[in-house]
């Protein structure tokens, strides 16, 4: 069987990819996207421990779904608050998302 | 340890301001779908009493009764029902009510009730988040605030500045739970359990070396940091606070910051029940730099909003003292954080509800044009003075009682040091708080014939926190003892 580690490495490397594109990205569409992959690489992990360490409870399965149930939601609103800040500036890019300043 | 199969009564009746909660926000959902506008500024009202009901119902009828962890632990684990639950769920509600009255009159938001529907739902958020003793009821409560309070701060779709702050609040917030959540997860999988209370010793069974849980546990804390808004996770806070609703703002400033301090104390204190001085010298130089540079940016803000939001990045990092001091003796730590968290709750919201009124009359949120205010309206600005006062910690107001609360606690537990930097931090605050007041009852303006009016529900959410706020400084032992209980039923 496929080691626990190597499911844990492809999460590591999946949420580290992600987060590379949080901080890379000027584009709020690409950063939700990036945000998309992390939390992905938070369900492997889940599924893979459950797997692995606790197969005979639930736990990892239900947070799991728990997880992406909460990142459509987020997601849904997340793209509503992008698409407002659109239609007043025709542009998403963070950049330009800058009337407040320290 | 096996979780009690408690009855199904007993289950329901600990988490029945829940459940009213939950009732309540389909009731005012429905309200505003058949009443017609002109009535819709009494959903407030009806929002804002009934949590104020909710919040009695709490302290009647959900007591919690059992001493023992394992009989508190109802739900299958998910929910502790003690002493720490009750007093946040009791701020994070008396908050959303006061949220809530504060609210009626607020340009763009008032009137609406999906606005209330969508502020009940993130009080009741932050009310599970006190609560929560699973990982995943922590996560989905966690989420369930900070979803609605995205669409809280983004709410007038109208105003470029809302709409930026909805914008940023979602981006750094998202980015900010997905690390949290990569924490938890490795928590869970470390120890092969979700529930806090057998983490401590799942982590201890499995031998997964320190390192490995340490990279969790610093995952977490920089979730938490961004909660409560601390360095280094403070960027957000002075752009949402100033572009969001201000009524959203205040909720923003107290509620879930109360609700993430009780969840970041109750998991804290369950994954390391002995402390260790390598994470409160972490908690330590956090809460150092947190409160030097909210008070240092504070000083030179020339915008209400802003200057309170770097106002209560500096209080995030007095409160954090309390946190670092938790090995002091018999919860002192713990209680004085909470004392703290209540008083501010109350502060905050009555500093909030007066800039509500002045910005709706003047038109604009510069501290200059606060001038006057004492002639416009004397209540208004004695209101924002005893609010500033106690922010400042002079007594007799609560801010007093609360930060000697805490440097005590911090000198008890051996780190005079920190209580000194606290000390020399809160005279540098004193500058930018004792400035608002005297722009108010000094400076002169033109308008200072117009008076100001508040509507009756405004005022009375307005005398409750500033009456609260003098209270609390001049009778702490009941409010303090209440936190002392929590405190030490934590300990153990």
């Amino acid at each position: 069987m496929v080691p626990l580690w190597m499911f844990l490495l492809v999460a590591a490397a999946l949420f580290a990819i992600g987060l590379f594109g949080v901080l890379s990205r000027r584009n709020a569409v690409a950063i939700l996207m990036g945000v998309e992959l992390m939390l992905n690489a938070v369900n492997i992990n889940l599924i893979a421990f459950w797997r692995y360490r606790t197969p005979d409870t639930m736990i990892g399965q239900a947070f799991a779904v728990f997880v992406f149930v909460v990142a459509a939601a987020e997601a849904a609103v997340g793209l509503a608050l992008i698409v407002a800040i659109y239609r007043r500036r025709q542009s998403v890019a963070v950049e330009d998302v800058n009337l407040l300043k320290w | 340890m096996d979780f009690q199969t408690v009855d199904w009564g007993t289950n329901l009746l600990a988490i029945l301001p829940e459940i009213l909660l939950t009732l309540l926000a389909v009731v005012v959902l429905a309200l505003d779908a058949i009443w017609p506008a002109s009535r819709r500024r009494q959903i407030g009202i009806i929002a804002g009493v009934s949590m104020f009901g909710i919040v009695l119902v709490l302290l009647i009828f959900s007591a919690p009764i059992a001493a023992a962890v394992e009989e508190q632990l109802i739900l299958g684990g998910m929910f502790r029902h003690d002493i720490l639950t009750q007093i946040f769920r009791t701020m994070v509600i008396l908050a959303g009510g006061l949220t809530c009255l504060l609210s009626t009159d607020a340009p763009g938001v008032g009137r609406k009730g999906h606005y209330y529907a969508l502020l009940i739902i993130a009080t009741l958020g932050a009310s599970l988040m006190s609560a929560a003793a699973d990982l995943i009821m922590a996560f989905v409560a966690l989420e369930t605030t900070s979803i609605t309070l995205y669409m809280l701060a983004g709410f007038l779709r109208g105003d470029e500045r809302s709409t930026e702050a909805g914008v940023k609040y979602f981006l750094f917030g998202a980015v900010m739970s997905a690390i949290l959540l990569y924490g938890l997860s490795l928590l869970y999988g470390f120890s092969g359990q979700s529930n806090f209370y057998l983490l401590a010793d799942g982590l201890k069974a499995s031998g997964v070396p320190d390192l490995a849980v340490l990279l969790a546990l610093v995952m977490l804390l920089a979730g938490f940091s961004f909660k409560i808004s601390a360095v280094p996770f403070h960027f957000w806070t002075p752009d949402v606070y100033e572009g969001a609703p201000t009524p959203v703002t205040a909720f923003l400033s107290v509620a879930s910051k109360a609700a993430s301090f009780a969840l970041l104390l109750r998991l804290f204190m369950a994954v390391f029940p002995e402390y260790d001085p390598i994470w409160a010298l972490v908690l330590a130089i956090a809460s150092i730099v947190t409160m030097t540079l909210g008070n240092v940016l504070a000083l030179r803000q020339s915008n209400i909003k802003r200057m309170l939001a770097y106002s209560s990045i500096a209080q995030a990092g007095y409160s954090l003292i309390g946190v670092v001091a938790i090995g002091a003796q018999n919860g002192a730590g713990m209680a004085a954080v909470i004392f703290y968290l209540f008083m501010y709750t109350l502060t905050n919201l009555a500093a909030f509800g007066v800039v509500i009124y002045v910005s709706r009359a003047t038109g604009s949120e510069r501290i200059a044009d606060f001038a006057g205010l004492s002639r416009r309206s004397p209540a208004l600005a004695l209101v924002l003075t005893v609010a500033l006062l106690s922010l400042g910690g002079i007594p007799p107001a609560a801010g007093f009682v609360g930060k000697f609360f805490l440097f005590q606690a911090a000198v008890d537990s051996g780190l005079a040091w920190l209580a000194i930097i606290g000390v020399l931090n809160a005279i540098v605050a004193l500058y930018y708080y004792l400035m608002v007041v005297k722009v108010m009852y000094v400076d002169r303006s033109a308008d200072e014939d117009k008076p100001l009016a508040v509507s009756r529900a405004a005022s009375w959410a307005l005398v409750l926190t500033s009456v609260g706020v003098i209270l609390l400084g001049v009778v702490a032992a009941p409010v303090y003892d209440w936190a002392l209980r929590a405190g030490q039923e934590l300990l153990f």
